[in-house]
């Protein structure tokens, strides 16, 4: 074969340091996954040491539950920021993985043949309703709490994806989904609770949640849980997988050129998400005690994007920090100025949005290759380009 | 590759309209197994349209046999895996990728989802030799954006490589390339088809002229003329659609530069 000589460039092709969230850090293999393996760590000391230390109770539990969110975040992180699908409504598989626990604690705090509280309140029930049964076996609720919402979104996905259901209608029909089952939710008072949802949840499998040890307890779990979810992450964004979903994101329809179905593809990212937030909302459950309608509706659902477009949607951490810092951020503003939170946050979005498309990471990746060297601005300051952001964003 | 027989591309009086506006209107044509083919014609005259259609983007009538393989009615992924290849008048390779990323991608569509699982762990042969072919091999981690015009043709090449396309249909390959670029294009064709069947379709008649082995000439959805690159210029139907009138016989075909 004779090889063709590259003609001369033209243009100034410095060889670009690998961006921070498109290109995974390639190969330079044992240093890389030192520093990984440093980063774990670091994230577990401080996770595990740091915080139980330097929290008050109620800080710390309030700290689990913004690490449920981080769950959520680092799904969407893989389903928008790596695979280009806005997901609007993950706020359903929270809500059914949280639903699925809660039932089973429900079940459980009710004791052999009880019955939850609210039933015999709401619903005049004499028995259990069928679907509610087999939720008193954890064998049965446990696993269900992260293949339930799997099983949706695989069924969504297929019927979505194959029909090319893509960039804003998409978003809009996962959002509509959100508010579907929020409706459902309320209006079946007598079996799910209602507006009220699943409440006033005691033991969690034999441990009393108002314990403070135990609450502890529950935390050390999540923490552990997103740990390991952020190392499978990793591994999924730097697989063959990883690289092939990005090029779904950018070229969906070269791909299919290249013998591919983008379908199947997206649809693998979609249900991961999607298994990730039903687990959060699974933790969820114990660390707070409820869950409920306005907890899984429209607005969370956007809360869990808002996060992770903060964080910056393409990279490993950003959606996790981005999510911690949001929800903090919420707490914090909500004390001092109930009622301007809704406004801040509309206004953090839109920012970031217009002017951070990479997210806060992107600063950081931009701070970095300041340091490295003079390189052309043109597109240095973002992993994702605006061509990108306009493409997944109004589509 | 070198082992697998040669096949040629046969497209039966194919249709296809949009609306009631009939963009190709009954196109018949073999291509020969290790043909160069150079379709043209003037804008419009459904060339994109007709590769489109042997690719499985837009729905057609008639018959589109890739050796002895049915193509049309089947989806495009399907079709990818028989062995054919396109590229796009735009380039369309991920330029959020590297070079290695794009062509790896490229020649996994046969891949088990374990593989997919994993990492990819240096650079497979197919990938490598690949790179050689079209002069990549010393950007192979850069990231395929940053390539420069002509390197990011070569690269969407290199991928229908990679991806083991016997049948290449390349859309305005050498656009917007100096005269250096469109020379190595040329002699990078000319590479491929030794066990490959390659279409082009191209508007620079100096381009054709030196790399075409046969050219079919298309106008308003139908084919006007084929042949050599000479007879096609001495046929005075070509010369009339290009020039606008008919040109008297022995006039300089150079004519054609559309």
């Amino acid at each position: 074969m004779t090889a063709v000589t590259p003609a001369p460039l033209s243009t100034a092709t410095a060889p670009a340091a690998a961006s921070a969230g498109a290109a995974p850090p390639s190969r330079s293999g044992g240093r890389s996954r030192l520093r990984t393996m440093a980063g774990f760590a670091f994230g577990a000391a401080l996770l595990f040491a740091v915080a139980p230390l330097l929290l008050s109770d109620f800080r710390l539990a309030l700290l689990a539950k913004y690490l449920c969110v981080a769950m959520v975040a680092v799904g969407i992180g893989i389903a928008w920021g790596r695979g280009g699908m806005l997901t609007l409504g993950q706020g359903v598989f929270f809500g059914l993985g949280g639903y699925a626990m809660a039932m089973h604690l429900k079940l459980a705090d009710a004791g052999p043949g009880g019955m939850p509280d609210f039933m015999q309140l709401y619903g005049q029930l004499d028995e259990l309703p069928l679907w509610w049964r087999p939720f008193a076996s954890p064998w049965f609720a446990l696993p269900a709490t992260v293949l339930l919402p799997m099983a949706v979104a695989f069924g969504l996905g297929s019927l979505v994806f194959r029909r090319r259901v893509r960039g804003a209608y998409f978003a809009i029909l996962s959002q509509a989904l959100a508010a579907a089952m929020v409706i459902l939710l309320i209006g079946q008072q007598g079996t799910t609770g209602g507006t009220n949802g699943l409440t006033d949840i005691k033991g969690f499998f034999g441990y009393d949640l108002d314990d403070p040890v135990n609450q502890r307890m529950v935390y050390f779990i999540i923490a552990g849980v997103l740990l390991a979810l952020l190392a499978l992450t990793r591994q999924l964004i730097q697989s063959r997988y990883g690289e092939l979903l990005v090029a779904v994101r950018d070229g969906e329809e070269r791909v299919r050129f290249l013998g591919y179905d983008p379908a199947s593809v997206k649809l693998v990212a979609y249900v991961v998400a999607a298994g990730m937030a039903g687990l959060a909302g699974a933790l969820f459950v114990p660390a707070v005690g409820i869950i409920s309608p306005a907890l899984i509706g429209i607005v969370p659902s956007i809360e869990f994007v808002i996060g992770v477009a903060v964080g910056g949607r393409a990279t490993l951490l950003g959606p996790v920090l981005g999510a911690v810092a949001v929800a903090w951020a919420r707490t914090a503003l909500s004390e001092r100025f109930p009622g301007t939170w809704t406004y801040l946050q509309g206004l953090l979005f839109v920012v970031v949005v217009a002017f951070l498309p990479g997210g806060l990471a992107s600063l950081w990746a931009l701070a970095r290759r300041r340091d490295v060297g003079a390189q052309p601005a043109r597109r240095g300051w973002s992993p994702l380009g605006r061509r990108r952001v306009e493409r997944t964003e109004a589509a | 590759m070198s082992g697998e027989l040669l096949d040629g591309l046969s497209v039966r009086d194919v249709r296809v309209s949009f609306d009631g506006f009939t963009a190709v209107d009954g196109v018949s044509l073999e291509v020969p197994a290790g043909d160069i083919r150079f379709l043209i014609g003037p804008n419009g005259a459904g060339k994109t349209t007709l590769v489109d259609a042997i690719t499985g983007l837009v729905r057609a009538t008639g018959s589109v046999r890739f050796g002895d393989q049915e193509l049309l009615g089947r989806p495009v992924h399907r079709i990818s895996r028989l062995g054919i290849g396109r590229t796009f008048q735009t380039s369309t390779i991920f330029e959020e990728l590297s070079v290695v990323q794009n062509l790896d991608i490229a020649a996994g569509a046969r891949r088990g989802w374990v593989t997919l699982a994993r990492r990819r762990r240096g650079i497979p042969d197919e990938v490598a030799a690949a790179l050689e072919t079209i002069g990549l091999t010393g950007r192979a981690d850069q990231l395929a954006g940053t390539l420069a015009h002509g390197q990011k043709q070569w690269l969407e090449i290199g991928m229908l490589l990679v991806q083991d396309a016997r049948l290449l249909l390349l859309d305005e390959p050498v656009a917007g390339m100096s005269h250096e670029e469109r020379d190595a294009t040329g002699a990078l064709l000319e590479t491929v088809s030794r066990d490959r069947t390659v279409v082009v379709i191209e508007h620079d008649m100096d381009f054709l002229r030196r790399f075409a082995r046969s050219v079919t000439v298309l106008h308003a959805g139908r084919v006007l003329s084929e042949g050599t690159v000479a007879q096609v210029q001495a046929d005075p139907r070509v010369q009339e659609v290009y020039l606008g009138h008919p040109v008297a016989a022995g006039s300089a075909p150079s004519g054609l530069e559309a």
